[in-house]
């Protein structure tokens, strides 16, 4: 067993290298393989690089599941401005941390992947917007853009082929709304990192006003596989909707947590059991918030016959989101995991929309006052009149990810907020 | 779909009406063509649009959102609601959510009674807010320049720092924290001390959050009386708004008006008013410096200009409004004809708004410049409009005095005059001295036109009570000129500008029907008239 935890139900394509730091040097990763897609990517061109992406089926790995190839054909096909690459490292859903170790231990896979990237949708400049608290991961990539750079990967005149990518590395201040692609947009160009009315949607005029593509890590680390290998042998993994591997990050109350690579479509449970070791002693499973804290939980029943497929997580009542998986035992007290993420959100909401702005800060004060036993029956029902109406009315979905975990447990755990009401008796951690 | 003008336009349906507009109109603006007003905060027609406020939210037929009416442009066929349950609710909703950290200080708030927040949540806010949590307390800022900052009342529609950095060009507010801790504030300690236009982010502010310090607590909107009027304080002649109470100007207002000063006034005219409330008046003729009735008084002054022999020489300024000048022509040409000369203040450079590029402070600091030179006054004095008389102080024939209170001259003015007749607002030593002091009102107190930097002939109406007998200038010549030349006087200024406009080509036989609220070339009528 190598990085930290590993598992033989794994099928290790993008973090085969993870936990060999050689793997982080130009020489290192050219041993591994890496690198020999360019060549291949070059010789195929454009339109051959998009429909083999397209082939593959390959979905995005933000969070909402949006098919790459796709994306990258709404591009213009004649280039008559300047056209972006955008890869987006704000990785700041609670929950998440696949994005941080496919730069830390494999920045040369995502370098590659954008230079195919790139290429394909025609764009000479590419920017990495890394999350302002990630650090050392923003300075192992910014070495390998380097080396990168020495090594004729990068910059003019790739390989003898003509084609050109400059990448620039750039550290966000630390605001998880930067992660919103227009928002990430608007903080590159060194304004206030606030969502943008779309349209124009970042095809038309993103970065810059230019033809701009924003693709997360883990679906430009996918590219130089699909490219190499072929859609054919990147469908051999996952389900017809949702091709491919994909990192699962599993935190909570399971004896393993970490980074797990499974096909898309891999049960919850047996993730869970199997590959995580299971529960910790003595405890039972209380719910499970399978794609980051933006999507509603499911409690234990749910969670039992879940698929981890973009479709099968919306089958039993999710979302897959960025396959952030937050296992909650029962000991976990509802409504102050709820509180908390809440309060996340309410602190990282831009405060440009009223709903949100306000919406997510009331909601966090009310959930605060049910925690401290001083709520009443009534604030339940303000709690969901009031998420209902941050749903949808919003520039960014930012507000919507307040109302998913707050509905979706008073829908689910009525009784524990009840119990908190009536007798100010916290349910759960109580044994 | 295209109209006979070939402009491409859309026809859809907003709350059952069918309306056609051009291609590219929002919602917001489409509905407002068929008097449908949709309720907003961050839309301003003279700034972008970050539809942000979410208070526009519309139901649009088919779509899975409420759409922003203020950014959302029209489609052939669209079905909008503006007023469905969605619609509503929506709105309801953000209203409490607006309420829930405001202050509800309405009582000791300026912006009471013409504040957004308090009109919207009368109409159709929730009876009784749900909010049981403490209030944000951001206090008080002073923001420099007039402008005082009340966070605590912000909506946060951010309409002041896209002023500042859309229309001012002159970037000094900006948002700073996020979520709910955000609030509007200034970079430097400076703030907005002096940038000449951010007195504009106090009218379009919404809310009571940024308020006027001169205004603080002078008034309650709803016993100001509001006058259209056009600013006295450079030949820009922005359109503005006299706001009233007790017979004093306690604040002037833009007033929309695309072809002069957009939505915009520069704070130097904003503030350039006290002097209209000045206590120290002519109130009643005086005939060698005892007080007179009217019609006394204009019958010995005519009965002096019929056996006068002098030749005549008239001073004026640019203070004074077309119909008062033409006027006086017009008496000059009957009593032997003369030269007028006028006197006017001037300043070195212009200070531009850069984003509304019609509107500049003018280097002409008087309302009327081209009024004068329209009628084809000589320009005298120096730039504080000093000076320039000294040939006139010794005349010896007839000396006309109208509007220019002579306040740089003494009492050898008009000593050696056969006749001096004064017709002003305000005494003077000099003034004094004359053999007819005559009362005139302001502009304030009459109705009048003034002729713009850019030739554009425009209205004022009387918003202020005239102190005790004076008259407008219209009035008094127009009668001393009906007299001598045994016509019928003008009844109105209506009349009075008819009149003028007769004898000067420039004006072009515009009438007021032409001029309207919002003015017309002159220059423009001219052509029109020509062809």
């Amino acid at each position: 067993m190598a990085y930290p935890y590993t598992h033989e139900k794994e099928v290790r394509i993008l973090s085969k290298h993870f936990g060999e730091p050689e793997a982080r040097t130009v020489e290192g990763w050219k041993a591994r393989g890496g690198y020999r897609t360019l060549a291949k990517a070059f010789e195929m061109g454009r339109d051959a690089i998009i429909d083999e992406v397209k082939a593959s089926g390959l979905r995005g790995r933000g969070g909402a599941g949006f098919p790459a190839g796709v994306k990258w054909s709404f591009m213009p096909k004649e280039k008559t401005r300047p056209h972006y690459l955008l890869c987006n490292a704000d990785e700041s859903e609670p929950g998440t941390f696949k994005d941080r170790e496919l730069l830390r231990w494999t920045p040369h896979q995502v370098i590659e992947g954008m230079i195919i990237s790139a290429y394909a949708i025609q764009a000479d400049e590419a920017y990495v917007y890394c999350r302002g608290e990630f650090f050392e991961t923003t300075q192992v990539l910014a070495r390998a853009v380097e080396e990168a750079y020495e090594a004729g990967y990068l910059g003019t005149n790739i390989l003898g082929s003509g084609v050109d990518v400059d990448i620039t590395v750039h550290c966000g201040g630390g605001a998880y709304i930067c992660g919103e692609e227009t928002a990430l947009m608007n903080s590159l160009e060194g304004k206030r990192g606030t969502p943008r009315v779309k349209p124009p949607f970042p095809a038309q005029a993103g970065y810059m006003m230019m033809p701009s593509t924003v693709n997360n890590v883990e679906t430009l680390s996918s590219v130089p596989f699909i490219i190499q290998e072929g859609a054919d042998a990147y469908r051999a993994n996952g389900t017809p909707e949702s091709p491919g591997t994909k990192l699962f990050c599993v935190s909570g109350h399971v004896r393993r947590p970490g980074n797990y690579e499974l096909p898309l479509g891999f049960p919850l449970m047996e993730l869970i059991e199997d590959v995580c070791g299971g529960m910790r002693e003595g405890r039972k499973l209380k719910g499970v918030i399978p794609g980051g804290s933006s999507v509603p939980i499911l409690n234990a029943e749910e969670c039992a016959d879940c698929q981890m497929s973009f479709e099968g997580v919306i089958e039993s009542g999710s979302q897959l989101g960025c396959a952030a998986v937050i296992v909650m035992d029962d000991s976990t007290d509802i409504v102050k995991a709820v509180r908390r993420m809440v309060g996340f959100y309410a602190h990282e909401s831009c405060g440009q929309c009223t709903p949100c702005r306000e919406g997510s800060a009331w909601t966090e004060k009310i959930l605060r006052r049910i925690e401290d036993g001083r709520g009443t029956e009534e604030d339940l029902d303000t709690l969901m009149e009031v998420t209902s109406q941050m749903e949808g009315t919003t520039i960014c979905v930012l507000s919507d990810s307040v109302a998913a975990p707050v509905q979706s447990s008073i829908q689910k755990y009525r009784e524990e907020y009840l119990a908190r009401i009536r007798t100010g008796e916290r349910v759960g951690a109580a044994s | 779909m295209s109209d006979q003008q070939g402009m491409n336009t859309v026809t859809l349906s907003i709350d059952g009406s069918e309306v056609t507009v051009a291609t590219g109109t929002t919602i917001l603006r489409a509905a407002e063509s068929i008097g449908i007003k949709v309720p907003h905060y961050c839309y301003h027609p003279g700034l972008s649009s970050p539809a942000m406020c979410r208070l526009c939210l519309v139901e649009v037929e088919g779509w899975p959102k409420p759409a922003p009416a203020c950014k959302t442009t029209v489609a052939d066929g669209q079905v909008v609601y503006t007023n469905s349950e969605l619609a509503q609710t929506q709105r309801t909703g953000v209203l409490e959510f607006y309420l829930l950290n405001h202050p509800l200080d309405c009582p000791i708030c300026d912006q009471s009674g013409e504040c957004q927040l308090q009109d919207y949540v009368f109409q159709e806010g929730r009876e009784h807010g749900r909010g049981r949590e403490p209030k944000r307390v951001l206090g008080r800022d002073d923001f420099g320049g007039d402008v005082l900052f009340n966070g605590d009342r912000c909506v946060m529609c951010t309409r002041c720092v896209r002023f500042m950095r859309e229309v001012a060009e002159d970037e000094r507010l900006c948002v700073v924290e996020r979520g709910s801790r955000a609030v509007i504030d200034t970079f430097f300690e400076d703030g907005l001390e002096g940038s000449p236009f951010a007195g504009n982010i106090v009218d379009i502010c919404p809310v009571g959050a940024l308020v006027s310090k001169d205004f603080l607590h002078k008034a309650r909107a709803w016993d100001l009386d509001r006058t259209p009027s056009v600013c006295p304080s450079c030949s820009q002649g922005c359109n503005i708004t006299l706001q009233t109470r007790d017979d004093l100007v306690q604040r002037l207002k833009p007033r929309e008006n695309l072809d002069v000063n957009g939505w915009w006034m520069c704070d130097f005219g904003r503030h350039n008013y006290e002097w209209i409330n000045r206590a120290d008046r002519t109130t009643e003729p005086l005939v060698n410096g005892e007080a007179h009735g009217w019609s006394e008084a204009l019958g010995a002054l005519l009965s002096r200009l019929r056996e006068a022999k002098g030749t005549v020489k008239a001073v004026t300024w640019a203070h004074s409004p077309n119909e008062e000048m033409g006027l006086l022509k017009g008496l000059l040409a009957e009593v032997g004809g003369g030269d007028v000369v006028y006197r006017s203040p001037k300043t070195e450079g212009e200070i531009a708004l850069p984003g509304f590029p019609l509107l500049a402070r003018r280097e002409d600091l008087a309302p009327n410049v081209n009024g004068a030179e329209l009628l084809g006054f000589e320009r005298v004095g120096d730039e504080n409009a000093l000076g320039g008389l000294d040939e006139i102080t010794g005349h010896a024939g007839v000396l006309i005095v109208v509007g220019d209170p002579l306040e740089d001259y003494g009492e050898d003015f008009g000593a050696e005059a056969e006749l001096f007749v004064y017709l002003g607002s305000y005494s003077s030593k000099a003034a004094s001295r004359a053999d007819f002091v005559l009362p005139l009102t302001t502009f304030a107190e009459q109705e009048g036109s003034y002729t713009n930097v850019q030739g554009r002939v425009q209205r004022f109406w009387p918003g202020v009570r005239a102190p005790g007998m004076a008259r407008p200038g219209w009035l008094v010549l127009g009668a001393l000129l009906a007299e001598l030349t045994e016509t019928e006087a003008p009844a109105s200024a209506d009349q009075a500008f008819a009149r003028v406009a007769e004898g000067v080509s420039e004006f072009g036989g515009i009438t007021y029907r032409d001029l309207g609220t919002r003015g017309a070339s002159a220059k423009k009528a001219a052509g029109v008239a020509g062809d």
